[in-house]
This record gives structure tokens, C-alpha cells and sequence, in this order.
């Protein structure tokens, strides 16, 4: 495990019975875990390979108890890591020894659906398909659709700025998202946005998206809800490699076609989907490209035979349009399966998330092949194709000492890559513990530092969520007044990880 | 006005101020010069930064700087068959760098989004005089802090924009705007709903004051024609809808979505819960308004000739927000541009200008707030 967290306070770790006593107080009867077996099922987010149980876990059913439990923390100089459902890939909620871990999952009610302005209003423990849930009664759903969509709450997505397979189309949650209500780690209130577009001044609600629990603790979330589509239709295509796939996919949308999702899988992908759900994939095709287009149904008929066209122009060997319902849904049971599957070929896999501009796939792929060999570990490859999001998973055993190490190392090379080709290290599953110290690979430490001044407007004394994001912990104080001098770093007594 | 050649110009300039304590306003095409009090201050005009740095359409992806004409934006991307999403609008002379910056959307920004969804990178001058980047080139991206969204709409209270990263999308094939006519507020709204809340994906609803609803219909040319077909039933009962000629339809949305027909002396640019439009409609119609809704009821421009902040105060009172769009000199000395903001957010708001801008270079006196919120306590 290479990645370090920050060294626990000795000090905090000392009067952890004052603080669970203090928190008792705030959050009574059930609210507050402090015993050693209570506290295991707390020790992971999504990202199983990291493990450290919380100093304490504390349940706040209010705002008032939220607020107070912030306050109390900053001025006894408590750190404080938030939690949605722990469903992160990136380690965004992996519990610190030294910080209370505040869990939002009481916060499940949904307050209030208007119909006709097409919101919701929801707490943040609410899961994101319980918001579609509630309103596909009325004909509507909430767009961005991550993977994770039955487990995983809208106060992570709006942490982490989730995606999905539809977000070429729809969006990720800052492009669904109209305001929030955010408790910053002074126990400041403060509303950004609300029920109307575009608030003035600055967008503070847009930099809170995404922000990956370091700025504030989301305690109510205001949606945009969207009319469901008439139909959607699905096209599996298979061609002989990546190349003519990638070319394929770049007709589509050269033609002016955004389809609502498409996605391509290279061949151990396709084996190992097909080998565990058996939906009909082609085996003996390079890439497998599902594209499916949603709309009224006129729409969907024009839109499916212009792909079908351009994918015959592109040495696609294999076309099949789905003839109905239930065929669309078999299409895409592979693909969602994708990951369990690989999970039936190897013991363990690590999932990857970088972007790369859509044009340098094949290389990418390529190279990606060379890694692995060079790892001694097998890969396969998932990609979001429209918006150029490559998800490589990577095999490995965890029980055979130093697999694990290789399995990151060998991420670590596809995102340096994934950056090296004009892309970027994450696209969706948010930078976490797992990125943060690749942060440098795309960001200059002026950028970093930008960003960090901006960490220090919501929270000055660090405490919210550290470690996470940032590969160097600068103390506020230090950011305005520090220069590079000569490419030397300065204050080498910082805390790096 | 002070007029850098390129981004080594900008540094100095601004790092200069940024030691000498001279305040500096950034300036694109100067269009929304009489945004905001009058002040006094050194302008920066970015209009010599300017030109394509990258278009690839095929990634959906244009990197461009500040001081680039919209227009020939709109004729580059045009040519691909192509667009910015956000329909933004401006007049001759407005630049790309302006457009983020105030944060312009059109009338399909009720389904598309506004620049801040579009904006994808930049690179800038922040007002410490340091060059730095944020986003990326690609359309999908969240590593680090989205710093674009602080960007959009910021007005250059940030930082200078040198590099701009915008995600294109394809143009509509055809566009075809459906029309009722003869509407009270409270009947187009509920048109306006039905249609934006219905299948047959709309892109734009608005309405205005001479009784029209529009409804813009966009995509490939049958699924329009289905879609067109299908309108009229879905809003049966609550009006009778029918073609409108693009001709007679362009100028009108042209008016929903730039106010630039309202009458009166003051115009308001209010942004609302669409539910509530009509009601602010009722609250101010007595004082004598000129008005025109876009986004589905969830933008007003409101035309007054009153120099108080009643459409302002009716608007907050109904869970909006309104902005002082136009106003003679005197007025907009004296009201500021945006609505207060409650005194936690205008705190934070102002914490986190100057993160980037801790010497307070580009607060020129536009934005009152900006000077303002120190007054309130912690």
C-alpha cells in the first residue's frame, strides 16, 4: 500500500473518550459509535484495498446536530471526514484514526417534489435511484445514473460530481444540481442556489460539487428532474479492433448524433461479460460498442438505422438492433456486469478512471497492452466512448505478496499516460486518496495552490476530510506569501504524504 | 485603458497593480460596460488576447482566448455544423471572454445549460499576478476543485481568463417553433410547464407580454416533425399551438432572451422558481412594467421606469433574485448590480474571491458586495 495518510494527532488520539462524551451529548441514544466491533463496518469506502476504523462514528438526524457537531470539532481542533453511503472508488470517505467520521445516512427523507418547475428536494442520505424511484410514477427520473445508483446517496454524488453511462447527453450532478444547503466547518449555514437557475454573484455552488467532502457537509440537495423518454432502442456493434470502433464512434458524433450512452468493451471485457451473463455478445470481434439513443420514438428509428449505416462504413462485423424492451436491457446486462465478471476471472481487479481525448484511444489501448505485459498483469478494458472516460480494470491477486503494489503501479502508468495524451487522471470517481499524489502529474504547484486557497476560504484550519485531493498539506496561512524560488520547493518541513 | 499585447503583458500588469495598489477592471468588447456602478478605475482590455488556439469538432472540444469576437465563434463552430449550447447572446463587439464572464445563456439554456455547464478549462491571470489552469480539454474531468464553475459568471473578479476551453455540441438539424397566441402570464406558464414537462423534448419556452407562447422544437428532421405533431394534443386545453415561420419567430425569441425590446428607463433581469413568474408578473404589473419570460418562467426581464427596488424586493419575497440589468448612472450608484446575498454566503463569497484576489486589485466598485461584505461580522 504506497499511499500514506497524515499522522495521527497525538493529542486528539489522547482525549478520544472527552470527544465521544462531547458527541454523546449532541447526538444521543444510537447516534454515536465508539466500540471496536461497531466501528469495523466504518473502516472502507469503495476503495476496500485502504482500511483504517474511525476514531468514532456519529449518525446527526438534524441540521441543528450537523451544526453542532462541526462547531464543537473546530474548536476542540477535531479533524471530521464526511460519508454518504461509502460506495467512493477513490477513497474520498476512507476514515482517518484521528477524525470523527459523520455519516449522513439518517438524512433519507425526500421533502418535497414540484412537478411542474420539474425539482426535488432531497436530504443527502436519500439514494440517488430512490429520487427516480419517486417520481417515474409521474413519467420523470433523475439523469446522472453512476453505477453505484442503488447503494450510493446524492450527497456523495454531489461530493464526488457523479457521472454514468448517459452523461454525454445529460450531464454529470453539477449539470442536475440547483442548490444546496451546506454547513461549513464552523457551523456556518449557508444556501447556494435554490429552486432558480443561476444565482448571481459566484458560483459557490458549483465549486461545492465536486469538492470531494473538503469544503462543507451537504444537509439538503435541490435536483433537476427530467421528463423519462418516449423509448429508447439499443445497437450492439462489433468490430475487428479498437481502431475502426474508435472511428466509428467518431462518425456518430461528426454526424451531430449524441446518443444517450455509448460504450465499448475490448475483447477480455467481452469474454469474461459474456461468460458470466450470456446475453449473445460477439466473441470473435476486437471491440463491442453498445450505443443506445432514447427520445420519441421517430427519433429513435431515424437515429438507429443512421448508426447502423455508419457503422457498416467502419468495418463493423457484427450489428444487432434490439428488437425490443427486454433485448435493450440484455444489451446493456453485460456491460453493467462487466465487473463482477472480471471479478469471476481474477481474485481481485482494480478499477481505473481516466479521460483521454476520443481520438487517441487505439494508441492509448496500445499502450496499455505494453503495461501490462511489463506488470505481468492481465487487463480489460471498459469505456465510456462518447465522452472519452476509459474505465481499465486491472487483475490481480491481493493474496499474492506484492500484487497489489504492482496493481497500482501499473494504474498509476495509465493515468500518467491518460494526462500525457491531453487527458486527465479522473473522470468521474473524483481523486480521493488514490489520485491525490498524481495530482502534480497534471496540475503545476500554482494550480495546486490556487485550489488550496480556495479549500482555506471554506475550511482555514484544514480539518475537513484531510488527506484527501492534495498531495502536499499547506497551511493556510503559508499560501498567499510562498514563492518557488529557482524550482526549489519551499518549507520542507510541510507535511507530504 | 491598458491593452497587453499577449499573457506576459497581462502578468506584469496586473502584478504591478496587484504591488502598487491600483484597482483594475477587465474588459472584453466593453458591451456591459454600464453593468454595475459607475466607477472609476483602470480598465484592461483583453480584446488583443484573442484568436483559436484549438478546434478539434470531432472531440467536441474549442480552446480559444478572451478577446475573440462571439460572432466569429459562432461562424467557426457554425461551419462544422455545430454550436455552444447555451445560445449565448450579446452585441456587436462582444467577445467569448465577456460572455463567460457574465455568464450569458439564451433561451435554450433552460434544458442545455448555461456557460458555467459548457466552460471546461481555462487558463488565467489570478489577481495575485500568478498564471494558473484549471479543468481540462476534455469534456468529461473531475480531477481537482471545478474551478471553471467559479470562473463562468464571475465577471472577472477572479482572474483573467488567457485560454478559454469550451465543449461544443452539433447543431440542430431543423428547428421549428411552435406558437399559441392570445395568453395571459398564468396560461403560458402552464403551457410552458405541460411542454417542458412532456416527451416531446422541447428546447426553449418562453412568452411575452403581446400574449405569444413559444415552444422550439430541435433535432433531425422526423423525430421534429414527430414531435410537432404530437405538441398540439399534449397541450390540448391549454391552448391551441401552431407553426411559426422562422422569420416571424426570431426576432421574438431574440426579445425573450435578451430584453433588448423591453420598455422603460430601468430593466431588471430576474431569474425565479418558475411557478412563481406569474405572481411577480401580478405583485409589480400596478407600478406600470413592461415584461417578457424566457426559460420556462424561470427568467423575467422586467421593464420599469421606477427607480426603486420594488421588482427587486418582490422577487426575493417570491424566492428569486434580481439583478439590475440597465438603470441611469444615479440609480445604479446607488442599488447594487446583484441581490444581497444573505450575510453567510456574502462572508464566504467573499473568502473565496480572495483566494484569488487577495489584495482586492479587481474590485473596482462594480459589485458593491465586493466592498461590502467586510461590514459583516463573523
Amino acid at each position: 500500500m504506497s499511499i500514506t495518510m497524515p499522522k495521527p494527532d497525538a493529542q486528539t488520539l489522547a482525549k478520544r473518550d472527552y470527544i465521544v462524551a462531547a458527541l454523546r451529548e449532541i447526538v444521543p441514544g444510537e447516534g454515536v459509535i465508539d466500540d471496536p466491533d461497531g466501528l469495523r463496518p466504518w473502516e472502507s469506502d469503495g476503495l476496500t484495498a485502504y482500511r483504517q476504523p474511525p476514531m468514532v462514528v456519529v449518525l446527526p438526524e438534524s441540521l441543528e446536530q450537523v451544526r453542532a457537531v462541526l462547531r464543537w470539532c473546530a474548536r476542540e481542533n477535531v479533524k471530521v471526514v464526511p460519508r454518504g453511503s461509502g460506495t467512493s472508488l477513490s477513497g474520498g470517505a476512507l476514515p482517518l484514526e484521528d477524525a470523527v467520521l459523520l455519516a449522513m445516512g439518517k438524512f433519507n427523507r425526500i421533502l418535497e417534489i414540484d412537478y411542474e418547475d420539474r425539482i426535488a428536494i432531497v436530504q443527502p442520505g436519500v439514494t440517488n435511484l430512490a429520487i427516480t424511484h419517486a417520481v417515474e410514477g409521474r413519467g420523470f427520473y433523475y439523469a446522472p445514473d453512476p453505477s453505484s445508483q442503488i447503494a450510493c446517496s446524492i450527497g456523495g454524488n454531489v461530493a464526488e460530481n457523479s457521472g454514468g453511462v448517459h452523461c454525454l447527453k445529460y450531464g454529470l450532478t453539477t449539470n442536475n444540481v440547483l442548490g444546496v444547503e451546506l454547513v461549513l466547518m464552523n457551523g456556518d449555514v449557508v444556501r447556494l442556489g435554490g429552486r432558480h437557475l443561476d444565482a448571481g454573484g459566484l458560483d459557490l455552488l458549483g465549486v461545492v460539487v465536486g469538492s470531494e467532502g473538503l469544503l462543507g457537509v451537504v444537509t439538503e440537495v435541490t435536483v433537476r428532474i427530467l421528463p423519462k423518454p418516449e423509448t429508447a432502442r439499443a445497437v450492439l456493434v462489433g468490430f475487428p479492433d479498437a481502431e475502426s470502433a474508435g472511428a466509428c464512434v467518431a462518425q456518430v458524433i461528426a454526424e451531430g448524433i449524441i446518443p444517450a450512452g455509448m460504450e465499448m468493451m475490448d475483447r477480455p471485457a467481452i469474454h469474461a461479460a459474456e461468460a458470466f451473463v450470456n446475453v449473445g455478445y460477439p466473441l470473435d470481434v476486437g471491440a463491442l460498442l453498445i450505443v443506445e439513443v432514447d427520445g420519441p420514438a421517430a427519433e429513435c428509428d431515424h437515429l438507429i438505422a443512421e448508426i447502423a449505416r455508419i457503422a457498416d462504413a467502419n468495418q463493423a462485423v457484427t450489428s444487432r438492433v434490439s428488437r425490443d424492451e427486454a433485448e435493450r436491457v440484455a444489451f446493456w446486462a453485460g456491460r453493467k456486469a462487466a465487473f463482477p465478471a472480471v471479478g469471476r476471472i481474477s481474485p481481485d481487479y482494480y478499477c481505473m478512471d481516466g479521460t483521454i481525448p476520443r481520438r487517441r484511444l487505439p494508441e492509448v489501448l496500445s499502450r496499455i497492452e505494453q503495461l501490462s505485459r511489463k506488470y505481468g498483469l492481465g487487463v480489460a478494458n471498459v469505456f465510456h466512448a462518447g465522452d472519452g472516460n476509459l474505465h481499465p480494470l486491472i487483475l490481480y491477486d491481493a493474496n499474492i505478496p506484492g500484487e497489489l503494489a504492482r496493481a497500482e503501479e501499473f494504474g498509476n502508468d495509465i493515468l500518467r499516460l491518460c494526462v500525457e495524451v491531453g487527458g486527465v487522471l479522473t473522470g468521474e470517481h473524483g481523486v480521493g486518496i488514490e489520485k491525490r499524489d498524481l495530482m502534480p502529474e497534471m496540475f503545476s504547484e500554482a494550480d495546486l495552490r490556487q485550489q488550496q486557497s480556495v479549500k482555506c476560504a471554506f475550511d482555514p484550519e484544514l480539518l475537513l476530510n484531510p488527506g484527501k485531493v492534495f498531495p502536499t498539506l499547506h497551511r493556510c496561512a503559508e499560501l498567499g506569501r510562498m514563492h518557488v524560488h529557482h524550482g526549489a520547493l519551499p518549507h520542507p518541513d510541510l507535511p507530504r504524504f | 485603458m491598458l491593452v497587453p499585447r499577449d499573457t506576459q503583458d497581462l502578468v506584469e500588469i496586473v502584478a504591478r497593480a496587484a504591488s502598487d495598489g491600483t484597482k483594475l477592471e477587465l474588459s472584453g468588447g466593453g458591451t456591459k460596460a454600464e453593468f454595475g456602478a459607475p466607477r472609476a478605475c483602470s480598465i484592461v482590455s483583453l480584446r488583443q488576447i484573442a484568436g483559436v488556439v484549438d478546434y478539434d469538432p470531432a472531440e467536441l472540444v474549442l480552446t480559444v482566448r478572451p478577446g475573440t469576437p462571439l460572432a466569429d465563434i459562432q461562424t467557426l463552430v457554425g461551419a462544422e455544423g455545430q454550436m455552444l449550447a447555451f445560445e449565448p447572446w450579446g452585441q456587436p463587439g462582444a467577445t467569448i471572454g465577456g460572455t463567460v464572464a457574465a455568464g450569458v445563456a439564451g433561451s435554450r439554456r433552460v434544458t442545455a445549460g448555461s456557460a458555467r455547464d459548457h466552460l471546461l478549462g481555462f487558463t488565467a491571470v489570478s489577481g495575485k499576478g500568478r498564471m494558473f489552469v484549471a479543468g481540462a480539454k476534455v469534456v468529461k474531468n473531475v480531477t481537482g476543485y471545478d474551478l471553471p464553475k467559479l470562473m463562468a459568471g464571475s465577471w472577472g473578479r477572479i482572474g483573467a481568463m488567457t485560454e478559454i476551453t469550451l465543449k461544443v455540441l452539433p447543431k440542430p438539424r431543423q428547428t421549428i417553433t411552435m406558437a399559441a397566441c392570445g395568453m395571459t402570464p398564468k396560461a403560458a406558464y402552464a403551457a410552458m410547464a405541460c411542454a417542458l414537462g412532456s416527451n416531446a423534448e422541447i428546447s426553449a419556452a418562453a412568452a411575452l407580454r403581446t400574449g405569444e407562447v413559444l415552444l422550439r422544437v430541435a433535432g433531425f428532421a422526423p423525430s421534429v416533425e414527430a414531435r410537432c405533431a404530437a405538441l398540439p394534443g399534449l397541450l390540448a386545453g391549454l391552448c391551441s399551438l401552431e407553426r411559426m415561420p422562422d422569420e416571424q419567430a426570431a426576432p421574438l425569441w431574440r426579445n425573450a432572451m435578451s430584453g433588448d425590446t423591453i420598455q422603460g428607463k430601468v430593466r431588471w433581469d430576474v431569474h425565479m422558481p418558475p411557478r412563481r413568474a406569474t405572481d411577480l408578473i401580478d405583485a409589480v404589473e400596478p407600478m406600470g412594467i413592461d415584461w417578457s419570460i424566457d426559460w420556462g418562467g424561470g427568467r423575467l426581464w422586467i421593464g420599469t421606469d421606477s427607480s426603486d427596488t420594488e421588482v427587486r424586493d418582490q422577487a426575493h419575497r417570491l424566492g428569486g433574485e434580481a439583478r439590475l440589468a440597465h438603470a441611469p448612472a444615479d440609480m445604479r450608484a446607488r442599488i447594487p448590480a446583484f441581490q444581497p446575498r444573505a450575510p453567510s454566503v456574502a462572508r464566504l463569497e467573499q473568502r473565496v474571491r480572495r483566494a484569488f484576489d487577495p489584495a482586492d486589485v479587481l474590485v473596482s466598485g462594480r459589485f458593491m458586495e465586493d466592498a461590502d461584505a467586510d461590514q459583516f461580522s463573523a
